[in-house]
């Protein structure tokens, strides 16, 4: 299969394909910790340091372990993959909680119960399964997980600008503080489409 | 069958990897301490281990917070003032026991802080007098059919400076958490500095409601027994004051403080009036009246009433009704200069202390202890 160049997943992955606003994956924590930018970026860039590493580790488990074409043992365990990436993601999000919290006590406190969270954040293991499905090599892989993180950071970055100053409008009550928010992420979907004649996957 | 073997091997040894990566980070990373910690802007400093509680630190050096819950965050009494610590790293566990005021100036749970850098911390100067003590029961006598009058001598140290309307904590072993702890009103007047007494309501189980452990624990102490307190704790300031009268409000179980506070009154100002309205369900529940009937015989300003909630029997001479019916009867329309301590249920203190505030006595006025 003919695989596009690493540059293309990457603005693909980010823009085109954003794995939030074109698939919907890890709406959870995009809408739990959108209401500032500061903690947003701080867990966009959890997402993406999470997001590329596990990209890259779970490739080189899948097609070096798993797969019985290209493994060293040549057993076909592919139906441990789910099991095996959730246990390699859920170990670096460990990892991430400890340097955060070694680096920055707040930000560690304003992500709060998210930051644990981002073990289950479907968008890191939605990455990880589809660049299976497409079956990209360990560069593309890598250049697909870091473009799917950068994709949820800039959405949730943006959106957490947005409610920043949603703050001083008049939201009718009924849209609350999450029912608005839900709209946003449609029109901004939407405004995302704008870019899909560019480069395609 | 190689396939089990292979699957369990890879499974196995890709989590083993995992975990000996995160332990090697976890030695990297995590600052385990210790810690310095400093109480009240240099008056004490302790050391301590990196994720453990502030609570646990404290205790172990000594320091006895309050904590009836033993650090689950129920009771919200371990409060301490972190004057470094903001309203962001409060923990919703922590919100619902702490107004807004307390909020703003940094007040949290010693049980919900864990120690992971060096803290400065501001405690009541009252609690650094705190101390555990050992005591030995001397007498256990039923006072009504559910209440017990409890009576501890101190071993070591041998005696404490309790002082008007403190409350002790009782160490109550138990099976599931090592140690639990309960509060006591102190029944005791405040010279008899070697010996406790405590009012003790027995909590049976009732339908699915557990019986009390502590009370179940002090009703089932025997004359020799031996237990573990801590106190003396209290936040309740006396007007000293002879002109100003004092207002003691208790029903069922909150009898022990008005004990303290009338002999002890009685005894260092005899000049001071001093109200006791007591309220009980039935005749049943009726105890230490003789013994007041006495003082306010010997002491005119001393006037006390009791009053029966439930049918009272053809030889009751005092009043009938809930409590605060009495008080409003008794008392006259302005208590603007008065103090008052109502100890009781809570639905007995919300209606005293409507009945006080219509009355015009000011609401700092009034300390009341619900339980």
């Amino acid at each position: 299969m003919d695989s596009p160049a690493f540059w293309v997943i990457l603005l693909a992955a980010i823009f085109t394909n954003n794995i939030l606003l074109s698939n919907f994956l890890g709406m959870c924590s995009f809408l739990a910790v959108s209401k500032r930018v500061e903690t947003a970026v701080g867990l966009g860039l959890a997402v993406v340091f999470v997001c590329t590493c596990t990209s890259a580790l779970n490739w080189i488990i899948y097609y070096k372990l798993l797969n019985p074409e290209t493994s060293w043992i040549g057993l076909d365990l592919r139906f441990l993959s789910f099991i095996l990436f959730i246990a390699v993601i859920a170990a670096f999000v460990q990892f991430v909680e400890m340097v955060i919290e070694k680096v920055s006590q707040t930000l560690y406190l304003a992500l709060g119960i998210f930051l644990p969270l981002i073990t289950v954040n479907c968008a890191i293991l939605g990455a990880c399964l589809l660049l299976i499905i497409r079956q990209y090599d360990f560069v593309r892989s890598i250049a697909y997980g870091l473009g799917s993180g950068l994709g949820w950071m800039l959405a949730i970055v943006v959106i957490a600008g947005i409610r920043e100053r949603l703050r001083f409008s008049h939201v009718p009550a009924a849209l609350g503080q999450t029912g608005i928010v839900m709209i946003i992420t449609g029109i901004m979907a939407m405004a995302f489409i704008g870019f899909a004649g560019m480069i395609s996957l | 069958m190689s396939l089990y073997i292979g699957s369990i091997v890879i499974f196995c040894g890709l989590l083993l990897a995992l975990s000996v990566v995160l332990e090697i980070a976890a030695r990297f990373f995590v600052d385990a301490g210790p810690f310095t910690i400093d109480v009240n802007n240099g008056e004490r400093t302790l050391t301590a281990e990196g994720g453990s509680t502030l609570l646990n630190v404290l205790t172990d050096n000594k320091i006895f917070i309050p904590s009836a819950c033993g650090g689950q965050a129920t009771c919200g009494y371990c409060k301490v003032r972190l004057p470094d610590s903001s309203i962001a790293d409060v923990l919703p566990t922590e919100k619902a026991f702490l107004n807004r005021q307390e909020l703003a100036n940094g007040t949290r749970l010693a049980c919900q802080v864990k120690i992971r850098r060096p803290l400065s911390v501001r405690i009541p100067q009252h609690l650094l007098s705190v101390q555990q003590y050992r005591a030995k029961v001397i007498s256990t006598v039923s006072v009504t059919h559910d209440i017990k009058e409890l009576q501890f001598k101190l071993i070591d140290p041998p005696t404490m400076d309790y002082s008007y309307g403190h409350y002790i904590q009782v160490s109550i072993p138990d099976p599931q958490e090592g140690a639990i702890s309960r509060a006591y009103s102190v029944s005791s007047p405040i010279d008899q500095k070697d010996v406790i007494e405590l009012n003790v309501r027995l909590h049976p189980a009732r339908g699915k409601i557990p019986a009390g452990k502590g009370s179940t624990y002090l009703h089932n102490l025997k004359v020799g027994d031996e237990v573990i307190i801590t106190g003396p704790y209290g936040e309740f300031e006396l007007d000293t004051d002879p002109k100003t009268e004092l207002i003691c409000v208790g029903g069922g179980a909150g009898m022990a403080p008005m004990k303290n506070l009338i002999l002890s009154i009685l005894e260092h100002i005899p000049k001071k009036p001093v109200w006791l309205f007591f309220g009980c369900r039935t005749r049943a529940d009726v105890f230490y009246l003789d013994l007041y009937q006495k003082l306010s015989q010997k002491h005119p300003h001393f006037k006390v009433i009791y009053a029966l909630s439930e049918k009272a029997d053809d030889h009751w001479d005092g009043e009938t009704g809930f409590i605060h019916l009495s008080v409003d009867k008794y008392l006259p329309d302005d208590l603007r200069a008065q103090q008052a301590f109502l100890c009781g249920p809570p639905p007995m203190i919300d209606a005293v202390t409507e009945v006080l505030l219509d009355k015009n006595m000011r609401p700092e006025r009034i300390f009341y202890d619900k339980f």
